[in-house]
């Protein structure tokens, strides 16, 4: 793959620590999104052309993926433009603020942008309509290419600004893209911008590919190949297209991810019928067993400091979930409810584990604090599973599987997203068929 | 270590023998029993004779009563075809999340493996593999498509 420079320099326009009056609570499903009135970006007649880019609609599209983030939260509601009161440029430089309350804003993006010497800048203000004072106010430079991924970083920013949370926009999905009838899947790792944008392709689907996951610098990916129909754990180089198996196991080795450090994968080996967890240090190649029990034990996830390891196992006959010291030791089982659970998912915050719980059929995903206390399911449906974290801890995404009819009609593979408050449930767009999400951190952290 | 693996498996033969005996009030519908598929619907043979499968009921890996005589049969077959070698494939139902599927599709198709070991086969004859939920037989989502689906299979390599 081409080797992708991307450089944003982004300075503070102004430093502005004044105390906000408006503030989106969203430890709680949001019942009431707050109205906020992203204006077009004004495009600076100086701009010069840049290949084929329509330098003159930059100002429009970039406002209109800031909605599209906003409202995809379910936290904001992005006011239609029509009723907009101001030039985009006028605005920008001080906002009548009682214009911009008659429309019942009571938040304003507005911004400017311009294209000179190969480089796009702009810059973005946030004003706070109730108190008529600007919040926060920020300038970036990069290649035109990337404007995108610039109307991504500007709702990360608010989305802070506004949450005292960190964002969630600038970032991407691995997945799994599947296409074909149900018993002949074709499956390809893919790749593509949170909000469905950019898809990419990493592998051809000559060979089954399962359970893709990034390191914690989004260049490595760990997945399952069965290339040589030999199951093994392998490490794609994201930017180089290089790949290698993970270890010299003689056998089935499944169910990866990295730790949080990104220096060593941990995965399963199944060997003589029976699964237990390993490590492989990828700098020194050394090789940990960390379970040795007959129990399938697998989709180990560890926790954000590294020090524990969730898992599940059929130790005690059904699939539950563990948690264990990182070196193995110490193992107590968390679940006890009535039903199966499998696929722990260690936040990214630390605070609770994500899992896939089937209970009478029908498939859950929910979240747990970590000693397996204060149990939320936060949906319910035919098949469901493999919860991934947003890099903030705020949604989880996942992939949904419909009933199939007779001869396999009606089957899809989905992926959907909630928001740990159980709101919010979104169905994610992509170009295909997809399954075994997994969400990126931040890009530009 | 191979006579250790042997009796061990010796062992799971009567515990499982136990455990069936114990199930064996368990309702009989149409090609289920319990929920292990008992029909020939979806079988196909290694020789006039020979099925190349075996079913498992969910979540399970221990073989039934037929699933014994199947591969007794498949034993029977390689000791007559000396320079044949296997693949078990093992497969679950679509009805568990992905990873464990295929380690439970490992563990079905290492319970046949060991069975067909008990009964003088070479572990050297015989590899396995576990496509998890990954190739249904039948696509359907219905209990007598799973049960379908959670099998292990017997195909010749040679």
């Amino acid at each position: 793959m081409k080797k992708v420079l991307f450089l944003i320099i982004l300075y503070f326009l102004s430093f502005n620590s004044v105390n906000a009056l408006i503030e989106v609570d969203i430890t709680r499903g949001n019942l009431d999104p707050l109205p906020i009135a992203v204006s077009p970006l004004h495009v600076d007649v100086k701009s010069e052309k840049y290949d084929n880019l329509k330098v003159k609609d930059l100002g429009a599209k970039i406002s209109e993926i800031i909605e599209k983030n906003f409202k995809s939260t379910g936290l904001f509601n992005p006011l239609k433009k029509e009723a907009f009161v101001q030039k985009p440029d006028i605005a920008h430089l001080k906002p009548r603020f009682e214009d911009w309350r008659l429309i019942k804003a009571q938040a304003l993006v507005t911004g400017k942008l311009l294209v000179k010497d190969g480089k796009l800048k702009v810059e973005f203000r946030l004003w706070d309509l109730t108190a008529a004072k600007e919040m926060t106010a920020l300038a970036f430079t990069t290649t035109p290419s990337n404007w995108r991924r610039v109307a991504h970083i500007i709702s990360d920013k608010i989305y802070e600004r506004l949450t005292g949370e960190e964002g969630y926009f600038d970032t991407r999905i691995i997945y799994v893209s599947e296409s074909g009838p149900k018993n002949q899947r074709i499956k390809k790792l893919a790749i593509m911008d949170q909000d469905g944008a950019n898809t990419k392709y990493l592998t051809l689907g000559n060979e089954l590919v399962l359970t893709p996951r990034f390191n914690p610098t989004n260049q490595m990916v760990t997945y399952l190949s069965y290339f040589r129909n030999m199951p093994r754990v392998y490490l794609l180089d994201i930017e180089t297209g290089m790949q290698e198996v993970v270890g010299n196991f003689p056998g089935m080795t499944f169910a990866p991810r990295f730790s949080p450090d990104g220096k060593k994968i941990i995965m399963s080996f199944a060997e003589d019928g029976n699964s237990d967890i390993y490590t492989m240090d990828l700098e020194t190649r050394v090789v940990e067993r960390i379970t040795n029990h007959s129990s399938i034990d697998t989709s180990p996830s560890f926790s954000p400091d590294g020090k524990y390891i969730a898992f599940n196992s059929d130790r005690s006959g059904l699939q539950q979930i563990y948690v264990m010291r990182s070196d193995g030791s110490d193992v107590k089982r968390i679940t006890f409810g009535k039903g199966i659970y499998g696929t722990p998912v260690w936040s990214p915050r630390g605070d609770l584990i994500a899992f896939t719980k089937v209970r009478k059929g029908k498939f859950y995903i929910g979240v747990m604090r970590v000693d397996g206390s204060g149990e939320r399911l936060l949906t319910e449906n035919f098949y469901q599973e493999a919860p991934s974290w947003s890099p903030n801890g705020r949604v989880l995404v996942f992939y949904r599987e419909t009933k199939a009819g007779s001869k396999g009609e009606g089957f899809s593979a989905t992926l959907w997203s909630i928001d740990i408050t159980g709101y919010n449930e979104r169905k994610l767009r992509t170009k295909t068929d997809a399954s075994d999400p997994s969400w990126s951190s931040l890009l530009s952290k | 270590m191979t006579l250790n693996t042997n009796l061990k498996n010796i062992f799971l033969v009567v515990f499982t023998t136990l455990i069936l005996s114990a199930c064996s009030t368990a309702k009989k519908t149409g090609d289920l029993d319990g929920d292990v598929y008992t029909g020939k619907e979806t079988v196909k043979y290694l020789a006039s004779g020979v099925p190349d499968r075996v079913f498992f009921a969910t979540n399970k890996s221990s073989l039934t009563t037929a699933s014994r005589a199947t591969l007794r049969k498949q034993a029977k077959f390689l000791r007559k075809n000396k320079k044949l070698n296997v693949t078990i494939e093992g497969h679950a139902d679509e009805r568990g999340t992905r990873e464990y599927n295929l380690a439970l599709g490992e563990r079905r198709a290492n319970a046949a493996k060991d069975y067909l070991m008990t009964y003088g086969i070479s572990g050297k004859r015989i590899s396995t593999i576990s496509y998890g939920k990954e190739k249904p037989v039948n696509p359907a989502s219905s209990p007598l498509a799973w049960s379908q689906n959670r099998r292990s299979v017997t195909v010749k390599v040679n």
